[in-house]
């Protein structure tokens, strides 16, 4: 079993994120499981999504204590957040940023970066001072890890992301291409 | 077709394939997505159902005993503070004996306020005469929300569907969504047999006097011990349509186990995995899931529990000043059986608390070494 946990912020769409992802994987045959970091949502408040695949089907009901990638929407949260808590050695993390944030350590992991918050701010997603990144981010990681396939989450995003479909594809397509393993 | 939906949608598509015809609900978190997908399946035309909008849960299970005492398909769903605002009504509804359908996430109650899992919400109601089955899985949620249609308008009695709020409720997995042709197969519209008819208007709920009130209880504990084998029977005619089908109790590799773990809810996949494993090192354990919780599976449980050496029960829930809920439960049911295996408490999760397979395992390997229960609550969890 993988397990992928997502960091952002209220309103950026780490929960979509998530779950656009799981109907990618699902579609590859896996079983999979997403939910929020249960509780009451606010927009700007640290959020978390979860999500599992596997091959066989998944039992397991509770939060996910030692994800195998992490995935982070916003930057700034490297600061506040541990959000490299509990992951595995030789997990990824993907960061929205231009530059690996300074004093963030990431020994042992994997680390690749992409500048998702231009993206989105070009393809016009969300507001310019609260931008959604989370299409652009899930190109992105399907880039550097290869779990399922840029096709797979186009059909994702048609069925979750009811707005903005054209623009939320090149955002996808973009942080595809600029994904940069650091 | 199989999609990745939550919890809560699960149990909308149920009340939509089952064609529900009148929704009364009022919003509480975590139930207000089961509803607002409902409305707009009402909104689009995909669902021919009246969907009224009330000021209150009270007021929402009032207006469904109204709907169902037409002979109207009556569905609405809620969960803790909500439901227990509804329980005058809810004794009314399984009282007069209308086959509503609810649904109920269950959300811990409050002070400290919570939106998180526990049982207590829905086993205060339990003895209203209402049938309770609990579910594990997105999937369970959305057959059982069809099935309690069926063994509702078979019994006269309402069911309530239950589901763990966020483990289940916001919780997305794939989910097969029946064809509605076969669904309609299934269940097929039902005619109530005395129903509110302007044309020939009657008295409802009227005073009734000590020479016939206690003969409509004994018809509602009758209707219950009938409702234990259309339960059975309705099940397995789901299996026939549709190649699914879950038991009033699942026995999960409880032959020749010694120790049996006893569920309900989600906490029974965590479980599973765990007996998995411990099975495949040499331990003899099983997990029994309670889905039915009203009326008592009385002959399954013993059938199942008598043959174990010790019995680990796990509540998410708590009667204050006495023990867990289903302990007791398990406890009444095996009274009096000669040898019956002793019973283990353990109270775990409250309010959300997260239940892990460490915390399982523990508490298999706590009975399996355990002398003999001498607290009547075994607490798993509790920081002091």
């Amino acid at each position: 079993m993988t397990e992928i946990r997502f960091h952002g912020r209220g309103g950026q769409g780490a929960v979509i994120a998530s779950e656009i992802l799981a109907s990618a994987l699902f579609a590859e045959g896996k079983a999979v499981q997403t939910f929020p970091e249960f509780g009451v949502e606010r927009r700007g408040a640290p959020v978390q999504a979860f999500l599992r695949y596997d091959e066989k089907p998944i039992l397991l009901r509770c939060k996910v204590y030692k994800p195998d990638h992490i995935i982070v929407l916003d930057p700034v949260l490297t600061k506040t957040v541990n959000i490299t808590q509990g992951l595995k050695p030789g997990g990824w993390i993907l960061l929205n940023s231009t530059q690996v944030p300074k004093n963030f350590r990431f020994e042992g992991f994997r680390m690749a970066i992409v500048d998702a918050t231009s993206i989105a701010i070009k393809y016009r997603l969300g507001a310019k001072t609260a931008p959604i990144v989370n299409t652009a981010i899930l190109g992105a990681f399907v880039k550097i890890t290869n779990l399922t396939s840029l096709d797979h989450i186009i059909d994702g995003i048609k069925e979750y992301v009811p707005v903005k479909l054209e623009e939320n594809i090149h955002a996808t397509k973009e942080a595809y291409e600029m994904v940069r393993k650091i | 077709m199989k999609k990745v939906i939550t919890g809560n949608h699960a149990v909308s598509y149920g009340a939509l394939l089952a064609r529900s015809q009148v929704i009364a609900a009022y919003p509480i978190t975590p139930q207000t997505q089961i509803v607002e997908l409902l409305s707009e399946f009402c909104a689009s035309g995909k669902l021919n159902a009246k969907f009224i909008k009330v000021e209150s849960e009270h007021s929402a299970m009032t207006a469904c005993i109204a709907a169902s005492a037409t002979g109207a398909r009556t569905f609405t769903a809620t969960s803790s503070h909500g439901l227990a605002l509804m329980h005058e009504m809810l004794h009314w509804a399984a009282a007069a004996r209308l086959p509503v359908v609810l649904a109920n996430v269950n959300r811990a109650m409050g002070p400290g306020w919570s939106v998180w899992t526990d049982q207590n919400d829905s086993l205060s109601q339990r003895d209203l005469g209402w049938i309770q089955l609990y579910c594990e899985s997105n999937q369970e949620v959305l057959d059982t929300t069809i099935q309690a249609f069926k063994i509702a308008e078979k019994v006269l009695l309402p069911v309530m569907v239950v589901l763990d709020a966020f483990v289940l409720s916001h919780t997305s997995e794939p989910v097969d969504i029946p064809e509605q042709t076969l669904v309609d197969k299934f269940l097929p519209p039902y005619d109530l047999k005395t129903k509110l008819d302007l044309s020939a208007a009657k008295s409802y709920g009227a005073l009734t006097n000590p020479d016939h009130y206690f003969e409509i209880r004994y018809k509602i504990q009758k209707a219950h011990d009938e409702a234990l084998h259309v339960i059975k029977d309705v099940d397995n005619d789901f299996y026939e349509h549709f190649g699914r089908k879950y038991g009033v109790v699942e026995a999960y590799r409880c032959e020749d186990a010694k120790v049996i773990v006893v569920t309900s809810g989600t906490i029974s996949g965590t479980t599973r995995g765990v007996i998995d494993e411990m099975r495949e090192q040499g331990r003899k354990v099983g997990m029994l899931k309670q889905k039915l919780l009203r009326p008592t599976p009385v002959d399954e449980l013993r059938s199942i529990l008598y043959k174990a050496q010790k019995i680990a029960v796990i509540d998410r829930n708590l009667s204050f000043g006495h023990s867990g809920i289903f302990a007791q439960e398990i406890k009444s049911t095996l009274y009096g059986l000669a040898g019956a295996p002793p019973i283990y408490d353990y109270v775990i999760g409250l309010g959300g608390r997260d239940v892990t397979p460490d915390d399982i395992r523990e508490i298999i390997d706590n009975t399996f070494k355990a002398e003999s229960p001498r607290d009547t609550i075994i607490w798993r969890g509790v920081r002091l």
